[in-house]
């Protein structure tokens, strides 16, 4: 399998197959992202992080991941004191990093930027979130930890829930999930509905997902509990945000009706939307899930620029 | 009774038939039209025809590229094109959608990156011919009225 040079810019670029040789890549990454092994399969590479959004996780496991395989990086987190703020086109910007670095790792508030990034380099781009829209290197994570945790995909009762219409990652990950066989339950306010498209995709695969307002009834029956972040930033006014922020909190007396081996995952951050009492319950993984970022993102970037361990 | 043309028949030039009621002005839009010629256009707008309303579109001393009416199925998926020479039908072919088209019609997404400041065309690949369904090459959102994004 060759993705030496390959863009990463949507889960749906990917077959099944491809996912799981990335994901089997990651696992042999473990060792090498805590720390307890290290090899520089990136000695001499340089990688471009160019955040023009706000990121902590992706940014520095990004970070993280090209440290810990011997590589360096150049980049910036915040667009201010760069040209864009004179003007600059994302195009010519991209141009540039591509002729600074190996690979480029993007994060834009408009959908699709990493796509019109991929048309004007020849280095791999990765995308690390195009607004609203894709977010592949979150969702390979999401799968690799579901899949560490549950053994496997298929027939699990997963439990999408939150902002499901501007949540990026869910979108990905709904699709991966349905290409894997998960049956799919989406809670959300009506809305932040999952988008029509989303869900044709999901059908496409042979999965009908479930669609409710109510958490309550559906957590009895969940393998995973996947929540997400009501955004601000991405509501057109703050009015239709006030309705529905505060829609759904996850506690201990919620946890009462769940199954022991109930997970609960959060790409984070999170604001109220689970309490942190149940930080310390066996339910919650999704600190484990954030440092999974790693092990993925290493196994990521080691492929697409060609080192292997 | 005496069968009446609404349209006079043209001795050249391309006739664009069954165009779906109410969109032959954004055919004329799509051709170009009247920006790419100076000869005669006719226009009929809600025809009535055996498998109901319809528009018809006459172009004169022009004829139509393949590639450039199959733009048409976009908001017309049942158009046929008809080739006349000499007040004779010597060419005639349904129009089809070819797999992705650029510039035509744009993103209805306002944050799509097709919609900013960019040096980049409007593209989008065609996932169903009738009824015409496009997805965004950015952005992958499916706008629900083609008709109104074309620009």
């Amino acid at each position: 399998m060759i993705f030496k040079g390959k863009d990463i810019i949507s889960i749906k670029d990917f077959s099944k197959k491809e996912i799981n040789y990335i994901l089997n890549y990651a696992e042999e990454m473990i060792p090498y992202a805590n720390g307890e092994n290290y090899k520089d399969i990136l000695k001499g590479k340089v990688l471009s992080t160019l955040f023009f959004e706000p990121s902590t996780r992706t940014r520095l496991s990004f970070e993280s991941s090209m440290n810990r395989l011997g590589g360096r990086v150049i980049g910036f987190a915040d667009p201010s004191g760069t040209s864009q703020k004179k003007g600059e086109s994302l195009a010519d910007t991209i141009r540039m990093a591509d002729s600074y670095s190996d690979a480029i790792v993007i994060r834009h508030p408009h959908e699709g930027a990493a796509r019109l990034a991929a048309e004007f380099a020849d280095s791999p781009v990765l995308n690390a979130g195009d607004g609203a829209g894709r977010h592949p290197t979150q969702c390979l994570l999401d799968l690799f930890t579901i899949r560490s945790e549950k053994k496997q995909i298929k027939n699990k009762n997963i439990v999408l829930l939150g902002d499901l219409k501007y949540g990026r990652t869910v979108h990905s990950l709904a699709y991966a999930l349905a290409l894997y066989g998960a049956k799919l339950t989406f809670v959300s306010p009506a809305s932040l509905k999952m988008p029509n498209e989303v869900t044709n995709e999901c059908k496409e695969l042979g999965i009908d997902p479930f669609h409710t307002s109510s958490l309550e009834k559906t957590i009895k029956d969940a393998d995973v509990l996947y929540v997400t972040r009501i955004q601000r930033e991405r509501f057109p006014d703050a009015e239709e945000y006030n309705r529905v922020v505060g829609s759904y909190k996850i506690n201990k007396s919620l946890l009462e009706n769940a199954k022991e081996n109930l997970i609960i995952m959060h790409p984070l951050p999170r604001v109220t939307e689970i309490h942190p009492e149940v930080d310390k319950t066996p339910h919650a993984l999704y600190f484990k899930q954030a440092f999974n970022g790693v092990p993925v993102r290493m196994a990521l970037l080691s492929l697409v620029m060609g080192g292997r361990l | 009774m005496k069968k009446e043309l609404k349209v006079p028949r043209i001795k050249d030039g391309t006739v664009i038939d069954h165009i779906t009621a109410g969109n032959a002005v954004k055919v004329l839009h799509i051709l170009g039209i009247p920006k790419t010629t100076s000869s005669t256009v006719s226009v009929a707008m809600n025809v009535k025809s055996k498998l109901g309303k319809k528009d018809i579109v006459k172009v004169e001393n022009r004829e139509l590229d393949t590639k450039e009416v199959d733009k048409i199925a976009l908001i017309a998926p049942k158009a046929t094109i008809n080739i006349v020479r000499d007040y004779r039908v010597t060419k005639k072919h349904k129009v089809k959608l070819p797999d992705e088209i650029v510039g035509i019609v744009s993103c209805s997404n306002p944050t799509c990156v097709s919609n900013a400041n960019e040096p980049v065309e409007c593209r989008f690949k065609i996932i169903s011919r009738d009824p015409p369904k496009i997805k965004c090459y950015y952005c992958e959102r499916e706008p629900e009225d083609i008709a109104d994004r074309i620009i």
